[in-house]
């Protein structure tokens, strides 16, 4: 029984604290860096696209909500001719970003999407394309991946040593 | 002629006020709630949320109202409306203030004890009718519950009568004006106010319509405007405990000269009202047993004792 007053006066008591609730349109709540939400495709610091359609993401991603296809420009560059990210069925489990090699998919804290269209919520290249680097600075996939396009032979990006002459007898 | 113009108008203002009390309480314990429970509650349509009333009423007018092929229809449609006509009945006999009362009958509380024993019949009748298993068990529940609390809600009641030695409700305010009754009858008011909790089966005693249980007990068919009427029923059973609390034990509308005496009514009933709604932020439901228990081992005794002791001083002064 006196547990009971016990428990009714805590109960009371809690008129006066703070309250938990965030007024959300008008009171905007903290949202970390990390935070899962919409999808961005970032660029390198030159502006090129970062994204080099090697599907990883689309193979990831558990509901299947990214499709791209693959093509190559002038300078022996692979880009994703087209890539869409179905919002309406995407679940920012950020499995996407996990699996990106080239830092080029990125979830930001954004989630304030809403559509009174279906339709609207597919997001084409355009529409997901920034022009920023978004969470990682620097980066550039090509200036550091031993891979030959035009203008780069293999051997000459950052840190990586020339390729080894098979058919020299000198090590 | 004029007599019952005024008798009209009174019963109009009373039933008016009643009705909208019971729709504002939707709102306030929202609002109270939310409070207990560190949030705000509904603050957005109107200014404090206060029009939140208007948009639950034309949402529950507007939703479908639909009657199961399998339920006994005439006294599905009809179980709603005894509860309502049952505690409205009551308020007849509230005195709000000296002038502001519909009927001063000499057997008030007895009258009290009727139609609250009325509303028993609309809990069984919505769950039989129902012909629900879920609704039957949340009817039985809830008609054993009444008969039991109205044993010493009644028992309880009798303490106040044999103090002022009326049973007319204005005769029993009247009696107060030396000394609330809540001092001598101190054991009499905490039964009474828990066997009304009982009585409205509100929680921590809504074991009728135990969620966790029972769906929803014995509305579990109900919908719409029929449900709506059960829903305000049990808003009217708080403020009708809350006014008579007030009434019997904490001098009705006797009150210090500044305000007038149907606001100090008021003023005192939204207390208890409050009280109600802090009960449901706070406590738990117990098991039915020990409800029942609680009841019969604990209460009965306690009640009659305070009854034989309240005899025996009056008989020996």
């Amino acid at each position: 029984m006196l547990s009971n007053i016990i428990s009714i006066w805590e109960a009371f008591k809690h008129m006066f604290r703070k309250r938990d609730t965030i007024q959300y349109p008008e009171e905007k709540p903290y949202l970390p860096p990390r935070w899962r939400g919409r999808i961005v495709l970032t660029r390198d610091p030159d502006g090129g696209e970062r994204c080099v359609a090697c599907y990883l993401c689309a193979v990831a991603c558990p509901v299947d909500c990214i499709s791209l296809q693959a093509t190559e420009d002038g300078n022996n560059r692979r880009y994703p001719e087209f890539f869409r990210i179905n919002f309406s069925r995407c679940i920012f489990c950020g499995f996407c970003e996990d699996a990106c090699p080239t830092y080029a998919i990125q979830l930001i804290p954004d989630f304030e999407m809403s559509e009174y269209d279906r339709q609207n919520l597919v997001y084409e290249k355009e529409d997901l394309l920034i022009s920023g680097e978004g969470k990682y600075h620097g980066y550039n996939f090509y200036r550091v991946a031993g891979v030959k396009i035009t203008g780069k032979e293999k051997g000459e990006s950052e840190n990586e040593e020339k390729p080894v002459d098979l058919k020299d007898l000198i090590p | 002629m004029n007599e019952i113009v005024i008798k009209v108008i009174i019963i109009l203002g009373i039933l008016i006020l009643m009705l909208s009390i019971a729709a504002g309480l939707i709102w306030l314990e929202r609002r109270l709630l939310a409070l207990w429970q560190d949030r705000y509650g509904p603050n957005r349509v109107g200014p404090f949320g206060l029009l939140q009333v208007a948009a639950d009423t034309i949402k529950l007018i507007l939703k479908e109202d639909w009657i199961p092929s399998f339920v006994d229809k005439p006294v599905f449609v009809a179980a709603p409306a005894i509860v309502m006509a049952a505690v409205l009945m009551t308020f007849a006999v509230i005195p709000f203030s000296p002038q502001f009362f519909i009927s001063d009958m000499n057997v008030g509380i007895l009258f009290f004890l009727a139609m609250s024993s009325l509303g028993a019949y609309s809990i069984v009748l919505a769950g039989w009718s129902s012909n629900n298993k879920y609704s039957l068990l949340g009817a039985l529940r809830g008609s054993a519950q009444m008969i039991t609390y109205e044993v010493f809600m009644g028992l309880s009641l009798m303490g106040v009568v044999i103090l002022n030695n009326t049973l007319s409700l204005q005769g029993i305010v009247e009696a107060q004006a030396k000394m609330w009754n809540v001092v001598p009858q101190i054991v009499g008011f905490v039964v009474f106010l828990i066997a009304g909790i009982a009585e409205t089966h509100r929680l921590p005693f809504d074991i009728p319509e135990a969620e966790s249980e029972l769906i929803a007990g014995y509305h579990s068919e109900y919908s719409g405007m029929k449900f709506g009427m059960f829903f305000v029923g049990e808003y009217l059973g708080i403020t009708l405990i809350s006014a008579l609390i007030v009434t019997l034990y904490f001098g009705g509308w006797l009150g210090f000269e500044f305000l007038p005496p149907f606001i100090w009514f008021l003023l005192k009933m939204f207390v208890f009202i409050d009280f109600f709604i802090l009960l449901r932020a706070s406590l738990p439901r117990p098991r039915y047993d020990q409800l029942m228990e609680y009841g019969w081992k604990f209460l009965l005794p306690l009640v009659l004792l305070n009854l034989l002791i309240t005899g025996a001083i009056i008989l020996a002064s």
